[in-house]
């Protein structure tokens, strides 16, 4: 009798907590909406233009010119008729996407109009081809962080297996000059960061929060220190790599806009690709992430039936931390060229971030990884052709994001289960 | 649930769970075996490893690893040690002089210098000499205040990885009433440390109120509250209210003087009242936590909030109270540094505050007493390595290396038990942690 009535409870919590957040949700659309069409509508004066082409593509794809005002209030009017029917029907789960990722990317472009409107004309392709490339670290990092977490490892250290990363592939590359063995080596130097991670959380069962701060902090002193003592010094021979070319894919990097943005690149957005895949398909359609998931679940249950917790837990880690480290050589070998102090400036955490955005999943951490690479890029071309928003504020809204999203509007992620506790077998 | 991770050690350290002989640790040792000498029992206790032992034995063990690590990154070691076989003592020599060099002059930075000492017996200054003690309490006073702030959270069960941002909030208030604001002397410099005190609380209090009403994580929430704090510092210098008059770089004008925390010891020696005020918010948490009901709230919900709500006490107001103190403290932390040292706003004002923050309570066990010994070490590091460095050319950089160990071996009990062949103690093993989720 109790449980039944426990149960309706739970269920009534449920409904109500649903519509609050429809009305939240979709009055936030509405909001979103309202800006659109009374602040950046009114605000554009001329047009906005957009190219698509690079110089020198093949294939020629005609400029966009849109009317800014009446773009955006138009777009602005569509959001709010949006917003009003997410909050009046109780739309099913792909519907309910359909209608918010319409009305984001509805501000996204009437934003793009604003700032654009009456300037130089926005160069679209290599807004998105930046993206990409500055996803790579966040992604591969993300990447690390699902594949430490969902065998229930917290790895926060990803912050400093990218910095290691980038100083191992810049010191190697320099020093033998050959950016394959500096890939090789950053990969190797996050994998270093993992094994510490491993040892104090898996060995003497530290807690992993603060063992992850401790171990970015370490790796930030550590290089900081190896920087001034020894790349300062000896600038020509330890730090000064080449980096990693351009390689156009023969057709698909012809394609027009595509072309550009996913298939003409460096080595290391091919390789992030591959990663990417390799762990979405491993986590989730194969024995090794079926067990890995198990591990991540519920220890005791995959130790009954013959898997090794601490063992998988090692490779995991392991593997996490090879990855982050390939993200890190990105940021030397694959961009720059040489370390600096401190260059992967929060990087970590930010994919920390993207990690929790996509709830744990492969892919929702690459699609939160390239939003955050999507506001960087943003910023960083608005500087360029001298957009009416400070590039700050700019820089500031994907954190701003994040908080929103953790604070549950758009949806309490939910974490394996045994995320963080120690496995001591019984 | 905070609380045992970090006082999990304590309690495995003496078989015990105590909540208050924890601090004096190798004092306790008469607890040992009936009939056994004192003294035998003294020396159970240490070789227990209990926690007094293994924080001097993390200690140890982190300076022998930055010894290594200096002597193997010198270019004269290095080349000492390529002729190893003809010279093999001279390799040893080289390798131990760099360490041993570097380590006295850091001594020399923090504590005392020998040579002012003997100067000051000639008719030197008599301030020279305690410069480096002076230059260790200032360099210590915003490290007190940030580690008390993730110390009070912890113990309420909270991971405040936010006092970068609180310190950001707190710097920019007190650094705008600092010069922006016209006030008579003393009041100025109330009202000044005031404002710091609520900047760091309101993006404390965002936190608590996050968490609170939503449940978001505190550990995602202020991580990225220091990135938006870092970019609205920034955003903020650039606008001509915060920006310096005739400076194209971002920085903001000097706080009035009627503001600036007075020197305690004379116009040479850099510690200021700021020192008094970190000593005085360490009486003020310790007070706070053993002392007051909402203390005593404080606690229970950081080991146990299930059992806090079902004793009738609300875990969310809790948590928005204690990101209130803890957002204040590091608020105070700003305020000490914009009024006592910097005097200006930079956009790199927070410097490594957050995570220092984070080592200085680990290391003081999250108690208001060791983190306040904690941040007097690492203020003495960090003052004797700005000296080692002047001194021989060492970066100041292995500062950072050397703290991150320290608090590393200190997490890990187990592992200075097996370096130093010590013995386990009942409790071994027995560390606790805990996920995301509280």
């Amino acid at each position: 009798m109790e449980r039944v009535s426990v149960s309706t409870a739970v269920i009534a919590v449920r409904r109500t907590v649903s519509l609050e957040r429809r009305v939240v949700l979709g009055s936030l659309l509405v909001v979103l909406g309202l800006l659109d069409a009374l602040v950046f509508g009114p605000f554009s004066h001329g047009d906005a233009v957009f190219t698509f082409t690079l110089t020198g593509a093949k294939v020629s794809v005609p400029n966009l010119t849109l009317a800014a005002g009446p773009v955006s209030e138009g777009l602005g009017a569509g959001t709010v008729v949006l917003g009003l029917v997410y909050t009046g029907l109780n739309l099913s789960k792909i519907p309910r996407r359909l209608v918010a990722g319409a009305c984001l990317f509805a501000f996204v472009v009437a934003f793009l109009c604003w700032s654009d409107a009456g300037r130089i004309s926005l160069p679209f392709v290599a807004l998105l081809a930046t993206t990409m490339t500055s996803s790579i670290p966040l992604i591969l990092g993300a990447l690390s962080g699902c594949l430490c977490e969902r065998s229930a490892v917290i790895n926060v250290a990803i912050e400093g297996q990218l910095l290691f990363g980038a100083f191992g592939a810049a010191i190697v590359a320099s020093a033998f000059g050959n950016l394959w063995l500096g890939l090789l080596f950053g990969a190797l130097c996050g994998g270093l960061i993992a094994l510490l991670l491993g040892l104090f959380a898996l060995r003497y069962r530290v807690d992993q929060i603060i063992l992850g701060i401790v171990l970015n902090v370490f790796a930030a002193g550590l290089t900081g220190y190896l920087y001034d003592a020894a790349l300062v010094p000896y600038q020509n021979r330890l730090n000064s790599p080449a980096t990693f070319n351009p390689i156009k894919l023969p057709l698909l990097g012809d394609i027009p806009i595509l072309g550009p943005v996913l298939f003409d690149s460096t080595i290391f957005l091919y390789i992030t690709y591959v990663i990417i895949a390799l762990v979405q398909i491993g986590l989730f359609s194969t024995r090794w992430g079926l067990r890995v998931r198990a591990v991540g679940e519920h220890p005791e249950a995959a130790d009954t039936v013959g898997i090794n917790v601490i063992a998988t837990r090692w490779r995991n880690v392991i593997l996490g931390g090879l990855c982050a480290g390939i993200g890190g050589a990105y940021l030397t070998i694959g961009s720059v060229g040489s370390f600096g102090k401190g260059m992967s400036s929060g990087q970590g955490f930010i994919a920390l971030a993207a990690m929790i955005f996509g709830r744990w999943t492969p892919l929702g951490a690459v699609g939160a990884a390239l939003l955050f690479g999507f506001s960087t890029a943003l910023a960083n071309i608005l500087g360029t052709i001298g957009a009416p928003i400070p590039s700050d504020i700019l820089l500031m809204l994907p954190y701003v994001a994040t908080i929103v999203a953790v604070s549950g509007l758009v949806g309490r992620g939910r974490m394996p289960k045994a995320d963080g506790q120690p496995y001591v077998k019984a | 649930m905070s609380e045992t991770i970090l006082e999990g050690q304590v309690a495995e350290g003496e078989g015990v769970p105590p909540p208050s002989s924890g601090e004096q640790g190798d004092g306790s040792g008469p607890e040992g075996p009936q009939g056994r000498p004192v003294h035998l029992a003294l020396l159970d206790a240490v070789l227990q490893g209990n926690s007094v032992t293994v924080t001097i034995l993390a200690i140890f063990t982190a300076m022998v690893v930055g010894g290594l690590l200096i002597s193997f990154t010198d270019t004269t070691v290095l080349h000492a040690w390529s002729h190893l076989f003809s010279a093999p003592g001279n390799a040893f020599a080289q390798a131990w002089d760099a360490a041993a060099g570097a380590y006295s002059a850091m001594f020399e930075g923090a504590i005392v210098n020998p040579h002012t000492v003997a100067a000051a017996f000639h008719g030197g200054s008599i301030a020279a000499v305690f410069n480096p003690l002076s230059e260790t309490a200032t360099r210590a006073t915003p490290l007190i205040l940030a580690g008390l702030s993730f110390g009070v959270a912890s113990r309420a069960g909270l991971f405040n990885i936010g006092a970068a941002g609180q310190f950001i909030g707190g710097a920019m208030i007190a650094g705008w009433i600092g010069f922006a604001v016209h006030l008579p002397i003393v009041l100025h410099i109330v009202v000044a440390v005031i404002g710091g005190f609520a900047g760091g609380a309101f993006v404390g209090w965002i936190v608590g109120f996050l968490k609170a009403r939503t449940g978001a994580h505190e550990v995602i929430v202020t991580i990225m509250l220091n990135y938006v704090m870092e970019f609205l510092i920034l955003y903020l210098l650039g606008l001509t209210v915060f920006r310096q008059h005739g400076r194209p770089d971002p920085i903001s004008p000097p706080v009035a003087s009627n503001a600036v925390l007075p020197h305690l010891f004379g116009s040479t020696l850099r510690v200021n009242v700021g020192f008094l005020i970190a000593l005085a918010a360490a009486g003020a948490v310790w007070w706070l936590l053993e002392r007051t009901t909402v203390g005593f709230q404080l606690r229970t919900v950081g080991l146990n909030a299930k059992a806090a709500r079902s004793a009738g006490m609300s875990p969310e107001r809790t948590w928005i109270i204690v990101m209130l103190i803890a957002g204040g403290l590091a608020g105070l932390a700003g305020s000490a540094v914009v009024q006592g040292t910097d005097f200006v706003l930079t956009p790199q004002i927070y410097g490594n505050y957050g995570f220092d923050a984070i080592t200085v309570a680990l290391l003081g066990r999250a108690k208001p007493g060791g983190t306040v010994l904690a941040a007097l070490l690492f203020g003495a590091l960090y003052a004797g390595g700005t000296q080692m460095q002047a001194q021989t050319q060492i970066p100041v950089d292995i500062v950072t290396v050397l703290q991150s160990l320290i608090v590393l071996f200190v997490a890990a009990p187990p592992l200075m038990r097996e370096i130093f062949r010590l013995r386990a103690t009942r409790a071994a093993g027995q560390t606790e942690a805990r996920g995301w989720s509280a």
